[in-house]
């Protein structure tokens, strides 16, 4: 082939499409025959970040064999009550939140976490010792800085106090957002109250460090993450949003008073 | 020496393309905190480069010039994707750890470099090797950086404790520093010292002297 014939136009065309079409099939036979294995691999995941939630993570036993202390329930959100309507092992909670049928929408006063649809059906994981509720895991998410951050917040016996936080999946800025899975950042939620005594939402992350010496902020806060002001905030929106009268607040309080 | 040797074997010590051409040197920053998570890049990056090298080859003489380096990117792109999918699978926890990393290779220089200067003038099975060899270039210096960082910054190699830490009543104290990217820089000016040591003919001409010192006397 002669130079001039090479760089042709038609060759140009020619060769970028080909190349374009070969490139493209073999991206596309990786991804698809991949994807089951990577799919069981985030739900291992998942089940890891419930039990890193709840505080039960241990490196010995595997992940399936330690999940079996957690029963997965389900709640329906418009009424707060444990719900038997749907199939535990089919639901798919992602696509049930995006679906018109299966969620609502949510009007601008009350998305705070910008979430934009609320499912009527939440999946929660319980761990019970002897029939009492030992620890609550609740499913959150919501917007930060790139991307929607979802993760688990476990609470206590109380239904009040934080065993732990954690995320499965965000988009944050790696070394700045991105902290929000640093074990220290996550380890300080450890303790944290969601309400007050009289029953007012104070958890948050503060701008800046926690003074100790203030008691609303030891109790009930946790340091911001420096440079990341939205994805911090984001946190913030997100719990107060889930725990929340929009979200699992009906459900505690039902739970609470043992009428779930 | 053969050719087939002099390809692979070279670009390990006498050329190597981060110590030499210093190419590629962002990544190395980032991967080498723990021996385990930079022999997985090291393996990915050998693989793009290496198949890179050779499917580019395998067209060189189909590629019309004015698009060469978007063809190119194309190929190291769709490779690049392929590796990620494969790590997701099958090494899902050191692929969380790699994230974006894994990404970067299509914008590594060493890939693009190699593309453009060997494969692009050479017969596939030879630019196979010529990845093959300057992927191991990569990644000698990655880890020899990996293992210092890690024995230094953690006491430990694979996670398996080599120095006995202070906090698990041993007496090593963990070097901090060598965990945070700026070590890697030290580290790596270190290897291109020691390598230039040995390899005298890599030492390049200073580009300025400074002036000898004279003294003037006022009249």
């Amino acid at each position: 082939m002669s130079a001039s014939d090479k760089d042709s136009i038609q060759n140009i065309i020619k060769v970028a499409f080909a190349v374009c079409l070969v490139c493209s099939v073999i991206v596309s036979v990786a991804a698809v025959s991949l994807k089951p294995i990577q799919k069981a691999n985030k739900q291992v995941e998942i089940k890891k970040n419930i039990l890193a939630a709840a505080g039960l993570l241990k490196a010995d036993k595997s992940i399936d064999e330690q999940f079996e202390v957690i029963t997965t329930r389900m709640v329906d959100m418009r009424t707060g009550n444990f719900s038997t309507d749907l199939d535990i092992a089919t639901y798919n909670q992602r696509k049930a939140s995006k679906d018109p049928k299966q969620s609502e929408k949510l009007g601008r006063d009350k998305d705070i976490a910008s979430i934009k649809r609320l499912e009527n059906y939440s999946k929660i994981y319980v761990v019970e010792s002897n029939g009492k509720l030992q620890t609550l895991i609740l499913p959150v998410r919501g917007y930060g800085l790139w991307s929607t951050m979802r993760g688990f917040v476990a609470l206590e016996s109380d239904l009040n106090t934080i065993v732990g936080l954690g995320f499965y999946e965000h988009a944050e800025t790696p070394g700045l957002g991105g902290e929000i899975d640093n074990p220290k950042w996550k380890k300080m939620w450890v303790g944290k109250k969601l309400f007050d005594n009289t029953g007012v939402m104070k958890a948050a992350v503060k701008k800046g460090p926690v003074d100790s010496s203030i008691s609303v902020e030891n109790e009930h806060m946790v340091d911001g993450l420096s440079g990341a002001t939205l994805t911090s905030n984001g946190v913030t929106n997100l719990i107060r949003f889930w725990m929340g009268k929009d979200g699992f607040a009906p459900f505690l309080n039902k739970l609470k008073a043992g009428e779930a | 020496m053969s050719e087939v040797k002099k390809v692979l074997v070279e670009p390990i010590f006498s050329n190597n393309p981060i110590a030499l051409q210093i190419l590629g040197v962002c990544s190395a920053l980032a991967v080498t905190t723990s021996l385990e998570v930079t022999l997985v890049m090291c393996a990915a990056l050998i693989s793009v480069i290496a198949f890179s090298n050779m499917s580019i080859s395998l067209i060189r003489n189909q590629i019309p010039s004015s698009i060469r380096i978007i063809v190119q990117m194309t190929i190291i792109a769709s490779l690049v994707i392929v590796v990620d999918q494969i790590l997701k699978a099958y090494a899902f926890d050191i692929s969380k750890q790699l994230s974006v990393f894994v990404g970067l290779i299509i914008t590594n220089c060493i890939v693009m470099g190699r593309a453009e200067a060997y494969a692009m003038a050479n017969p596939p099975g030879m630019s196979f090797l010529d990845g093959i060899g300057n992927g191991l270039g990569y990644s000698v210096v990655l880890i020899f950086v990996a293992v210092i960082r890690e024995l230094f910054g953690a006491g430990t190699l694979f996670g398996v404790e080599i120095l006995p830490l202070v906090k698990n009543g041993g007496w090593y104290e963990p070097n901090g520093l060598l965990l945070l990217p700026p070590s890697a820089f030290f580290v790596i000016g270190l290897f291109i010292w020691l390598l230039r040591s040995f390899h005298t003919e890599q030492i390049e001409e200073p580009e300025f002297k400074a002036a000898r010192h004279v003294n003037k006397e006022a009249v």
